[in-house]
């Protein structure tokens, strides 16, 4: 009980952060036309690639070698950018399929 | 290091602007998600959501301070850069190379190259953590992503074809026992200091992608989007996770940002096919009792040229696309026929249902691409009302989302779920492969209605077939 609540303590912006972030996300999402549940779980997707910065972090503080470590923190970089770019290419695709049909 | 001293408070320069830029970045992503939730400003969104990306990578590159005070040494750096652009660049060629009719799979795709991400940052950052807390965090990190990961590449495989549906029903005790091995583990692995777990770690990460398998396997291809938008919040939560080791906000809002927007939009998807997410996991469509009732009727076929009789002389026909017309591919041949029709005075329509195809907007998608223009697509609940003045309705490859079981009978398990009122139409075709049940196994009354005829076939070839005999009319 004493190490959640010193957990709490010790974090308690970031939990502040995340208990306003639920709402946020909630808040956001509600009335979605379902045209564009897709684009919107691909934008979603992409955001989760934020994990690249800590991959970035990770990555920037190894120490050079070829050690599983390494190279595991290569791969990290590797996928997390993967997600990002990608993710974020693909649903401008698919918006593009969207603003055709404003043209005409 | 340059440490400055403000009211009591020491800090390096550098630090402060980059907690600023993360500041930043978050409040970027929040805003993209919002403008990407409505039609004309989602392409907005996108763009302002990728630039809070570009901002906080780019940001932690030149400013990040490790726990020595140190920023990113040159070597590291030009490594870490090196990555990202090789990575970046295959990440664009797939994006943009890859077929329309494929973007759900890629989805499923990018989504698990997030969960591995997480998953890799979690494992190496277990070693030496001390903070039971963040002890937790780190291994809940690790498992959450790694599920996703290895979930999301199943989900791939399912919509992409290469993973058929395996149903047994003692995989539900062994996910179950599965599910409390990983428990276990979590719980055993924070009480012990990180040097004397040895294997055990790599005990988790493997049984949590083998959890992610089995978690995705039995769940039916067509419930796909609804697994992939849930695994995507998975995502999410696992790189809030890891932004808890690094103490940074950015990571933490974005991940859970997203994971509370994944959860909600997995809830409406399940709302829009009137199931229950518990229902969508079970898998419980199929083999269940109500699928008897086959009464009275008998199914009638049309020949190629009576159905092109048929509606190259009607008023109004409208044009109901499901899963079939993207297998098929026969989007361009029905816009081909489409302008055909409306040449000869034809007015035609196309009725989407919002769950039609196998994702939520796949019909949008597929009937864009052959540019049919958008004012024609029209929504479910615009439609119907319009149906008993149509003259023929075209279903082609489309079956649950026009079976008049979902209004009339209280015992089918789609009952509930709203649906084209096809069956209210003066005449329709059907084109199918053949008498198979559509997803939920369950007859369709419609065929069997006397105003009812079915062309059986691929749908690409019985377009293409109907094109010629209009031609020749």
């Amino acid at each position: 009980m004493e190490e959640i609540l010193a957990f709490f303590y010790t974090y308690k912006e970031s939990i502040f952060v995340i208990a306003l972030a639920i709402f946020l996300g909630f808040e956001v999402i509600s009335n979605v036309p379902s045209v564009l549940h897709t684009p919107l779980m691909s934008g979603a997707n992409a955001i989760s690639g934020v994990i690249i910065i800590g991959g970035i972090i990770l990555l920037g503080h190894a120490e050079i070698s070829f050690s599983v470590n390494f190279i595991l923190g290569i791969l990290a970089v590797f996928f997390g950018t993967l997600n990002v770019v990608g993710g974020f290419a693909v649903t401008d695709r698919m918006l593009d399929m969207f603003k055709k049909k404003n043209k005409k | 290091m340059l440490y400055q001293t403000l009211n009591g408070e020491t800090f390096t320069l550098s630090a402060a602007i980059l907690e600023l830029t993360y500041l930043i970045a978050a409040i970027f992503f929040v805003i993209g998600l919002k403008l990407l939730s409505h039609p004309e400003t989602a392409k907005k969104g996108n763009i302002w959501a990728a630039s809070g990306m570009i901002l906080a990578m780019i940001s932690t590159l030149f400013l990040h301070e490790g726990d020595d005070g140190e920023s990113i040494a040159l070597t590291n750096g030009i490594v870490v850069v090196l990555t990202i652009l090789v990575a970046a660049v295959l990440g664009w060629i797939i994006a943009r190379r890859v077929k329309m009719t494929a973007m759900p799979q890629l989805v499923s795709f990018f989504n698990a190259t997030g969960g591995i991400a997480s998953g890799l940052v979690a494992l190496m950052e277990y070693p030496g953590t001390t903070n039971t807390g963040i002890l937790i965090v780190t291994l809940l990190g690790l498992t959450i992503g790694s599920i996703s990961f290895s979930g999301s590449l199943i989900a791939y495989g399912k919509l992409d074809g290469k993973v058929g549906d395996i149903r047994a029903s003692a995989m539900k005790y062994v996910n179950i026992f599965l599910l409390i091995i990983v428990v276990g583990m979590i719980v055993y692995l924070s009480s012990v200091p990180t040097d004397t777990a040895g294997a055990l770690i790599y005990g988790l990460f493997v049984i949590s992608l083998l959890y992610g398998v089995l978690f995705v396997m039995p769940i039916g291809g067509a419930d796909m989007p609804v697994v992939i938008s849930l695994l995507n919040s998975f995502t999410g939560i696992a790189a809030a996770m890891a932004g808890f080791i690094y103490g940074n906000q950015a990571m933490i809002l974005g991940g859970i940002f997203v994971g509370a927007a994944g959860s909600i939009l997995t809830i409406l998807m399940c709302k829009a096919m009137n199931r229950s997410l518990a229902n969508v996991i079970v898998g419980a469509f199929g083999g269940g009792a109500a699928a008897a009732q086959s009464e009275g009727g008998t199914i009638k076929e049309i020949s190629v040229s009576d159905a092109a009789i048929l509606m190259n002389y009607s008023q109004r026909v409208v044009i109901t696309p499901g899963y079939g017309l993207a297998v098929a591919k026969a989007q361009h041949v029905v816009r081909e026929m489409d302008q055909m029709l409306e040449e000869n005075g034809v007015e035609v329509k196309y009725a989407i249902h919002p769950v039609a195809g196998r994702m939520p907007g796949h019909m949008n998608v597929l009937l864009a691409e052959a540019e049919v223009p958008y004012d024609k697509l029209v929504k479910m609940e615009d439609i119907n009302s319009q149906l008993p003045n149509t003259d023929v309705v075209l279903v082609i490859g489309a079956n649950d989302t026009v079976n008049p079981a979902a209004k009339e009978d209280p015992g089918s398990p789609i009952y509930g779920m709203p649906i084209v009122e096809a069956n209210e139409a003066k005449n329709v075709i059907v084109m199918k492969r053949g008498m198979g049940k559509g997803y939920s196994g369950i007859e369709n009354k419609l065929f069997l209605q006397d105003q009812t005829r079915m062309l059986f076939g691929n749908a690409k070839d019985s377009v293409q077939k109907i094109i010629e005999e209009i031609k020749n009319m």
